[in-house]
């Protein structure tokens, strides 16, 4: 062990003594959050967390190859299971005449819309993480990719399976019955070892873009079933076959984007469609300031008949982004999600601003109004009643 | 030889007729087009940047950029890349553009932590880049047929001498109703822009020194400096490491290439 870990060190030390340097990066944040509703039921009116990202690159052969290390790990006050650690990237990319190939652990971002990502699903979502579940675990991957004069196109090979991750006991947003993630079961005999498969193609017509995929494996979003012996909810993680397009067309200040999916292969729903459709609309220079107001309008839309599975059966969400181009880069993004049938409205801010070179503070807030403001028609969002928040986030990069 | 005379009279009689039957719009176009011409054939380079912001009262801030240009064959416009070393928030950053003669640019932003291209739209190329006091459209290659010129008048400017010329941005989004150029005669290279807002009145003025010459032909400013007049914020860009020839492709300036900016 102790040779190994010589020979290592000694291979790097080489290498970063050579033209091509290694290059260490690294990121750590305080985050305090405060319930502005009440304790709840895990008893608490405030949590403290930190995170620590450290990453580590490394470009040779003239950047056709580049490797990059990016662990992450957070602890938490109160829930263990936000206390958690993940490989985020380890990845090899080539770069060849026709093709790149993308060979490690990574993370890939389809989509194009604001409200759901829809249509992004290589990664399993990071759920403990921050509401917004816009965080990603690291997701084992074979990626080829072309850039031809048709399109880009590019091919996955996606083995080994993420569970998604959810707050324990003692973390909020609280379930009335915990999830116990070690009682998951699949559809597929292979479990968690099962080999997915997915395929992107994308190319731009003029101001449109278009993007059309197939994904075949593993769903990323299980099914919750209750077990009432154990007093518990297990997730079942189904096979599906997800087809997916994404639509964006830039017309002066106005960017008009919609998201769609068909997804079927769950053996406890049918086949289920949803879309989200909006625009997002910049005016520079507002009031003759150098601040930038942007609009974001969206509906978003899904037709699976279990209300209780997706609070998006039909929702609009409003927005603005209002970026000050000062030299703190200041920015405020404030957003409303109402679901016009049952009421239920979403608020959410998020800010930041840097300070001095290395800084940057967050300021972000969820708050959640009028749920199950109608009698005999239980909100799924009820959960989340009592969870209103403002966090406050410093990060240090370094 | 009274035959000879009389030639030559004609032809100089011509040129200076000609000469006049030059409108001070085609000069404008004239003076365009031939530094356009002199720029033509870099085929790519790689550069550093350093930006300094500076408020009315002082405040300073700095950013370290890398910038990547592709020269645009067969009448298309150039490819530029540009990468955001510091300050560490935004590291990673990285911002694609590919200039059009005929329509609007494509702009994308990598945003690192998301793994996600975001389309900019066009109309926000009249914003700030990165804060500074540069617009979106200060920074891109400056097309001859995004504009239309106007001949104003030869003026010292230095030790040099340079045509003064006004130009008028065609893209209906942009921020300015119109630009002064000074342009030297000896090298084409710009020296100063004035940029009037779309209020007639004057919003920036940009200064370019320290130029210097790569593969003994082509002319890179060395300092760049806006001053922004209603506000009193300044912008420095310094420029350095200056690479000319240095084998990238098309491939370097795709959506796929942003994702392993480093």
């Amino acid at each position: 062990m102790r040779f190994q870990l010589l020979t290592i060190g000694a291979a790097l030390w080489a290498c970063s003594g050579s033209a091509t340097a290694w290059e260490w990066r690294g990121e750590a944040g305080l985050e305090g959050r405060y319930f502005t509703a009440g304790p709840g039921s895990p008893g608490y009116w405030h949590n403290g967390s930190a995170y620590l990202q450290g990453q580590l690159l490394h470009e040779w052969n003239d950047r056709r190859d580049l490797f990059t290390f990016t662990p992450f790990y957070r602890i938490d006050e109160n829930d263990n299971q936000r206390t958690h650690g993940d490989i985020r990237e380890l990845m090899w990319i080539h770069v060849a005449d026709q093709w790149e190939s993308r060979i490690g652990i990574g993370k890939v971002f389809w989509g194009v819309t604001e409200g759901r990502h829809l249509v992004d699903i290589i990664n399993q979502t990071d759920a403990v993480e921050q509401q917004d579940l816009e965080s990603k675990l690291g997701q084992p991957m074979i990626n080829l990719s072309m850039v031809r004069s048709w399109g880009t196109l590019d091919f996955y090979v996606l083995p080994g399976f993420r569970e998604r991750t959810y707050t324990g006991v003692d973390g909020r947003p609280s379930l009335p019955l915990p999830i116990e993630p070690a009682a998951a079961s699949y559809a597929s005999s292979a479990e968690e070892k099962r080999i997915d498969g997915a395929v992107r193609w994308q190319h731009m017509f003029g101001s449109l873009q278009l993007a059309l995929s197939h994904f075949s494996g593993t769903g990323r979003e299980p099914l919750l079933l209750t077990n009432l012996v154990e007093f518990q909810y297990e997730p079942y993680y189904p096979v599906i076959e997800q087809s997916g397009i994404e639509l964006q067309y830039l017309l002066g200040g106005w960017l008009f984007k919609a998201e769609a999916i068909r997804r079927s292969g769950n053996r406890f729903e049918r086949a289920m469609h949803a879309a989200d459709v909006g625009f997002e609309f910049t005016q520079p220079g507002l009031f003759g300031t150098g601040m930038d107001l942007g609009w974001i309008a969206e509906y978003l839309w899904e037709d699976r008949d279990d209300d209780f599975v997706s609070p998006f059966a039909s929702d609009v969400l409003l927005g603005n982004r209002l970026t000050f181009n000062d030299i703190a880069s200041t920015e405020v993004l404030w957003g409303l999600i109402w679901d016009p049938h049952s009421g239920d409205r979403i608020y959410t801010l998020e800010s930041s601003r840097r300070f001095g070179s290395q800084w940057r503070a967050t300021l972000e807030g969820q708050f959640y109004s009028q749920i199950d403001a109608n009698p005999g028609r239980p909100s799924p969002l009820s959960v989340f009643s009592d969870e209103d928040m403002i966090q406050l986030e410093v990060i240090r990069y370094f | 030889m009274r035959k000879i005379l009389a030639i030559m009279l004609t032809v100089f009689i011509s040129n200076v007729c000609l000469a006049q039957a030059q409108t001070a719009e085609e000069k404008g176009l004239e003076i365009a087009r031939e530094a356009d011409r002199r720029g033509e054939g870099f085929g790519d380079y790689e550069a550093s940047m350093k930006m300094v912001l500076s408020s009315r009262r002082g405040d300073r801030s700095e950013r370290d950029l890398r910038v990547r240009t592709l020269e645009g064959k067969d009448g298309e416009g150039d490819k530029g890349l540009t990468i955001f070393d510091t300050p560490a928030d935004v590291r990673g950053t990285a911002l694609l553009s590919w200039s059009h003669a005929d329509r609007d640019d494509d702009q994308w932003l990598y945003l690192p932590a998301l793994k996600r291209v975001k389309t900019i739209a066009s109309r926000s190329q009249s914003g700030a880049f990165m804060g500074s006091e540069f617009a979106f459209e200060d920074m891109r290659a400056q097309e001859v047929d995004k504009y239309t010129y106007k001949y104003l008048r030869d003026e010292p400017c230095g030790e040099l001498t340079c045509f003064v010329f006004e130009r008028y941005p065609q893209d209906k989004y942009s921020g300015y109703t119109r630009q002064v150029v000074w342009m030297d005669q000896a090298e084409y290279r710009v020296h100063k822009i004035d940029y009037y807002d779309r209020k007639q009145s004057l919003l920036k003025t940009l200064s370019v020194s320290e130029h210097g010459q790569y593969l003994e032909r082509f002319w890179q400013p060395g300092r760049m400096e806006m001053v922004n007049h209603q506000t009193g914020k300044t912008t420095e860009l310094l420029w350095s490491n200056y690479q000319f020839n240095t084998g990238l492709t098309e491939s370097d300036f795709t959506q796929n290439s942003l994702m392993r900016v480093r």
